[in-house]
């Protein structure tokens, strides 16, 4: 047992004869200063995920974690270290691994390191405890929503136009694909972290449903009739044994990024004022427009005819499409490799409806994942900076670059990675896997295309998706659960906006 | 009676008391200085601009509705975890308490809970009531009852008293069957000779007497379901739906870790803080007197 102390005789007659046990006073009042820490705690260490750990283990992490993550690896050679946190699990980690091999056997002077800091808004939060300790890596994998508050961030970190500029290493960005490049740049063009993984918005469906339900299983719905008119007739279906495992029509996963943000980029409708926050930080939300609105009251009413399975917040209702459960599953392209892995039937990847009513030229959708942001230290050397500029060059390489696409699911962040996977015969072999790229391209970006800068857009995700599911509950209409969080999120924005001096 | 150990000199206990106190020093004080001043404070994420904010923070919290919300939740969890779990330990430790074979390993079983880290508890929870594959939940739903705690307060909320109720009960019962066990015999004795029996006996000789016992537990648990149940909680439900599952400490922790608001986080650690130490005064003031008499 994890106990802090032992009994203490104060424990009155309730600690009779359970001297030994172990439970007692000590271990009490260790809950109670526990929870005083909270905030502090978040700073002093690197793990602030797991915020109730027993003393023990604190004391042992509040002492280890900083030399384990940056200096524990200084002793062994005489290379320059290169510390990188990332949040990649399964195949994509080992990705993140064999670039780093990749690269360390590439020359001679500098090793990079892969460290796995736990889910984004792990990694986020505990780039920011070990900056403020003086202890931060030199990169970290930051995800897009993250990129509002990383760019107030000033000296903790080193904009990737500043570490060409002071280290001589060539850093264009004139390699990235536009609409991946755009979401990490200044509104002057200069590019602020360096694209990494990128992924859109897609749909996958279950061709055998389709089949079962008399639909024609090479034809994805392209609009949101049709998809609502297959929806009905894959219900009709449910429980006959052509059927299968299939329970729900549809369900989505990433609610919020996919049908709200999504769905606004792609039919061109604001999602907040200037420029969905890419020209100042006093924006504003709007996305509680009246088609927005009808796009919401739909996937409640279709909720509510048990023709959209909800299934839980951010990737919970991927498994509801591998495992065979749902027949239509939006999420992110990155979504491949566990369809791949997991499925057992077949199934195609296709973009996602549209409203014609809306905007009969849909543009492109944006882009989700993460980018690498260079961080600094008070005692960080040119060579280092040096170093990491290197390995930033080195993976937008065209092999990399195309490896890593084709390994992970996610785009090509460069023109050259993608020609060279169209070279390769990718495409043709798996096809379906330009989809994400052929959205992304669509036509030509505006103002509502860009993307999203928002400070805290990972906590106005989380208000609209607590609205959304008080909506799911008939607690209130889709149009309250949007101007909802309009208000609430509003308030959000205002309250970054003082933090960070704006 | 009281043991005392007498030092000859100054400097020995002074030594054998410092680690301890070098440790709630850094560990516990420090940090909790450290709350204080943030809560006053407003400042951005990674420390750049701090700006003196006063008490706004708490006058923001306080003017909010959801954060009001959020303490009446607590209370209400609080209290339910509380009432459950220690009724169902002494349920099972009047029933272990009596003679009957293996009950060495009927006792021992019961305490094993209580060894589980609160995540994997969260996932032996999510096994049995996942409304698509876990165990119960499908079978909730098999038989047309509308099982799924991810877009139903109520059922959230139940979920949540359950798994942490559940993992408190094997502590409750170690002391309330210490408990039971220092009850002299005799006095159960001369009370079966005057004829009281059964649940008779229970409520007027056991019961009494073990309200030491029950009143130490009844803090204890309250402090436990409003800090300790914050792994089971994130595990299970991270505060949904909605926020029907949000108490202060899960709030604490959306606010400071995931949305990096340090001023408002801290101001409610600050709260939490006051509130623990108005628990710990009163658990303190009746058990210390009552050792006295």
């Amino acid at each position: 047992m994890a106990h802090a102390g032992h009994c203490d005789d104060r424990g009155g007659t309730a600690s009779n004869g359970l001297t030994g046990t172990g439970a007692g006073f000590m271990d009490w009042s260790s809950h109670c200063k526990r929870t005083v820490t909270v905030a502090s705690y978040a700073r002093s260490t690197n793990q602030p995920g797991k915020l109730l750990m027993k003393r023990r283990t604190l004391l042992a992490a509040t002492v280890a974690a900083p030399f384990v993550a940056v200096e524990g690896s200084l002793g062994q050679s005489s290379k320059i270290q290169v510390v990188w946190w990332h949040a990649m699990t399964g195949a994509n980690a080992d990705e993140i691994n064999r670039l780093a091999r990749a690269f360390n056997e590439s020359q001679s002077e500098a090793e990079v390191q892969p460290i796995f800091k736990g889910g984004y808004a792990d990694t986020l939060t505990a780039a920011i405890a070990a900056w403020r300790a003086d202890q931060a890596p030199h990169l970290v994998q930051i995800f897009e929503v993250g990129t509002g508050s990383m760019l107030a961030a000033g000296p903790a970190t080193k904009q990737v136009w500043q570490l060409a500029k002071e280290t001589g290493v060539d850093l264009d960005p004139a390699i990235y694909i536009p609409g991946v490049r755009g979401y990490y740049s200044l509104a002057d063009g200069r590019l602020a972290s360096r694209p990494f993984n990128s992924s859109t918005a897609v749909m996958w469906y279950n061709k055998d449903a389709f089949g079962a339900a008399g639909l024609d299983p090479e034809k994805a719905p392209a609009t949101w009739s049709e998809l609502i008119a297959a929806a009905q007739a894959i219900k009709g279906k449910i429980g006959t044994p052509a059927m299968g495992a299939v329970k729900f029509p549809v369900t989505s996963s990433w609610m919020i990024w996919v049908q709200l943000e999504q769905y606004s980029a792609i039919h061109d409708l604001p999602y907040a004022t200037k420029a969905n926050g890419f020209e100042g930080l006093d924006a504003e939300l709007k996305f509680n427009g009246p088609q927005q609105v009808k796009q919401w009251d739909r996937l409640l009413g279709m909720a509510k005819q048990g023709l959209y399975e909800y299934g839980g917040r951010d990737t919970v209702p991927d498994a509801l499409f591998y495992s065979g459960q749902a027949a239509i599953g939006f999420g992110s392209s990155a979504g491949r490799g566990d369809i791949v892995r997991n499925s057992k039937f077949k199934w195609a990847e296709a973009l996602l409806p549209i409203d014609p009513e809306v905007n009969a030229h849909p543009i492109n959708s944006i882009i989700g994942g993460a980018s690498l942001w260079t961080m600094t230290t008070k005692q960080r050397t040119e060579a280092e900076y040096k170093a990491v500029a290197q390995f930033l060059k080195f993976i937008a390489t065209p092999e990399q670059d195309a490896h890593f696409h084709q390994t992970t699911g996610y785009v090509p962040v460069t023109f050259a990675g993608y020609e060279k996977s169209k070279a390769d015969g990718y495409y043709e072999k798996q096809p379906g896997t330009d989809v994400p790229i052929k959205q992304l391209a669509r036509g030509t970006v505006t103002a509502n295309s860009r993307g999203l800068r928002l400070g805290r857009l990972a906590e106005i995700r989380n208000i609209l998706y607590e609205e959304t599911e008080k909506a799911l509950q008939g607690q209130q209409s889709g149009k309250q659960a949007l101007d909802n969080g309009v208000s609430r999120g509003d308030r959000v924005l205002r309250e970054f906006q003082k933090s960070v001096g704006g | 009676m009281e043991r005392r150990t007498i030092f000859g000199q100054r400097l020995l206990p002074v030594v054998l008391v410092a680690p301890q106190f070098l440790l709630t020093l850094i560990f516990f004080l420090w940090p909790a200085c450290q709350a204080i001043w943030s809560s006053l404070t407003r400042q951005d994420p990674f420390g750049l601009h701090s700006q003196f904010a006063g008490l706004d923070n708490f006058v923001e919290l306080f003017t909010d509705p959801l954060y009001r919300a959020s303490i009446g939740r607590t209370v209400f969890f609080m209290a339910a975890v509380s009432a459950l779990s220690m009724s169902l330990a002494l349920f099972l430790a009047v029933f272990a308490d009596r003679e009957i074979r293996g009950r060495t390993i009927y006792r021992t079983l019961l305490i094993w809970p209580y060894a589980i880290a609160p995540a994997m508890a969260a996932v032996l929870w999510i096994v049995l009531l996942q409304p698509q594959v876990g165990i119960l939940g499908a079978w909730l739903s098999r038989h047309g009852i509308a099982w799924d705690y991810h877009l139903n307060d109520a059922q959230a909320m139940l979920m949540i008293v359950l798994a942490c109720a559940w993992k408190q009960v094997s502590y409750n019962f170690i002391f309330f069957l210490a408990g039971l066990q220092s009850i002299p015999r005799t006095v159960l004795e001369a009370a079966r000779m005057d004829g009281a029996r059964g649940w008779h006996r229970f409520r007027t000789i056991t019961f009494p007497l073990l309200a030491p016992t029950s009143f130490f537990l009844l803090v204890v648990n309250l402090v436990y379901a409003a800090f300790d149940t914050f792994g089971t909680i994130q595990a299970l439900t991270q505060g949904g739906p909605g926020k029907a599952t949000e108490t202060l400490v899960v709030k604490v922790y959306r606010d400071g870790v995931v949305n990096l608001d340090i001023g408002s986080s801290s101001a409610q650690s600050v709260v939490l803080m006051i509130g623990v130490i108005g628990l710990t005064a009163l658990q303190f003031r009746f058990l210390g007197r009552r050792q006295l008499t």
